[in-house]
């Protein structure tokens, strides 16, 4: 898209003989100088990092084998979430029952509804959430589990290592339900 | 009859505008532009909703990879220079001066104890996760990332900076891993620390959504 030079074909009128100094624009053509614009712009947009990384805060407690030390949790406002394989999520209210009856079986994107229906259900104060990650859950269900505490604001939680018998339960259900 | 004359527009557009656009947004992201900062390992992180931005300054930065390997990386280098000699005095590491300049200058650390000194003689553009065996960390009682936090805990103590403790773990990364690494933390005191996330949004409908709609603020 060069610029036409448009002064060239009125030299003649001045007659034969005349010369007229060449006009010569003063206007540059910008195109390729736009082009390279662009082209560094798509290249910084894309080696660009808009989204910052976000931190997500853990306090621990304080291990102590001190029974008078240890947080007491009231047994009708436990809810304790067992994380098996494949993002499954296992739970139960209060005690585990020995025979397993209260034990029920949900999944990371469900699990809202338990810990939703639970937080209706229960006085602020009474509400404790245990987490029990088991030895096949992955760091990402850990997350998604500490995330959903609070989404779901829920003010006292606990990540406490799973038992045995719980550990046996959740694969004795997994096994069952053919989770791999 | 004279034909009418049509007039020959000119087809080339001035393109001063369209330039002055080009590198106003050219200059726009040249100044915002951050490059991400070369890592040990590749991690990738899951998703929270927590808003809050990562510290980006004296963090000291566990990362656990998938399969399950862990490292560990410092950008103060007062700090490690400070680790490196109470290595050397608490159990007799041996590290020589030249090393502890390698040490110092190190983007992250990942080898057994035993194994370090070779780890430092290793040039940084070799210097791959995938290749490297990780910081010995298999159960309570064979856990060495115990013996790191520890010097990492000192060390800050000593300089007087504040301690930013970052864990980075792997989507994939099991369990019983984090829980070694937040055994180790809580075995030196570290009981606060910050797991590093993706962004996401608050799922509407949620009580923290309520809260945020109300505008209230949400403690960390």
């Amino acid at each position: 898209m060069a610029e036409m030079d448009t002064s060239s074909g009125g030299h003649h009128k001045k007659g034969p003989g005349v010369k007229k100094a060449k006009k010569l624009s003063t206007r540059v053509d910008l195109t390729p100088m736009v082009d390279l614009g662009f082209l560094l712009i798509t290249f910084f947009i894309f080696t660009t990092t808009m989204s910052q990384p976000t931190a997500m805060k853990l306090n621990l407690p304080k291990d102590t084998d001190k029974p008078e030390e240890q947080n007491k949790a009231k047994e009708s406002g436990a809810l304790t979430l067992l994380l098996g394989k494949n993002n499954g999520v296992y739970y139960y209210e209060g005690q585990l029952d020995p025979a397993g009856a209260n034990f029920k079986s949900s999944t990371m994107k469900q699990v809202r509804e338990v810990i939703m229906d639970k937080k209706r259900r229960t006085p602020e104060k009474d509400l404790v959430v245990v987490l029990k990650p088991g030895a096949d859950a992955t760091y990402k269900d850990v997350v998604d589990i500490l995330d959903e505490m609070s989404i779901n604001d829920i003010k006292r939680y606990a990540l406490v290592d799973i038992s045995a018998g719980e550990a046996q339960l959740v694969q004795v259900t997994e096994s069952r339900g053919g989770v791999q | 009859m004279a034909r009418p004359k049509i007039a020959r527009k000119s087809t080339s557009v001035d393109m001063t505008a369209m330039c002055d656009v080009a590198f106003l947004l050219l200059s726009f992201f040249i100044l915002t532009t951050k490059f991400k900062p070369e890592e040990a390992v590749t991690v990738t992180t899951p998703s929270s909703v927590s808003s809050k931005v990562a510290p980006e300054k004296d963090m000291t930065l566990v990362s656990i990879t998938k399969d399950g390997k862990v490292f560990l990386s410092l950008d103060n280098a007062e700090v490690k220079e400070e680790m490196a000699r109470q290595m050397n005095a608490g159990r007799n590491q041996g590290l020589t001066e030249p090393q502890i300049s390698k040490f110092t200058q190190a983007s992250f650390f990942g080898s057994p104890l035993s194994q370090l000194g070779s780890f430092l003689q290793i040039p940084n553009d070799q210097l791959k996760g995938e290749s490297l065996p990780g910081i010995t960390v298999k159960d309570s009682s064979n856990n060495e990332l115990v013996e790191w936090m520890r010097y990492v805990a000192s060390a800050h103590a000593k300089t007087n900076t504040r301690m930013n403790l970052l864990l980075k773990g792997d989507n994939l990364a099991k369990y019983p891993q984090f829980k070694n690494v937040i055994d180790a933390f809580k075995k030196n005191e570290q009981f606060k620390f910050q797991m590093v996330t993706n962004p996401e949004n608050v799922p509407e409908g949620t009580d923290l959504w309520k809260k945020f709609q109300r505008g209230e603020k949400v403690e960390e």
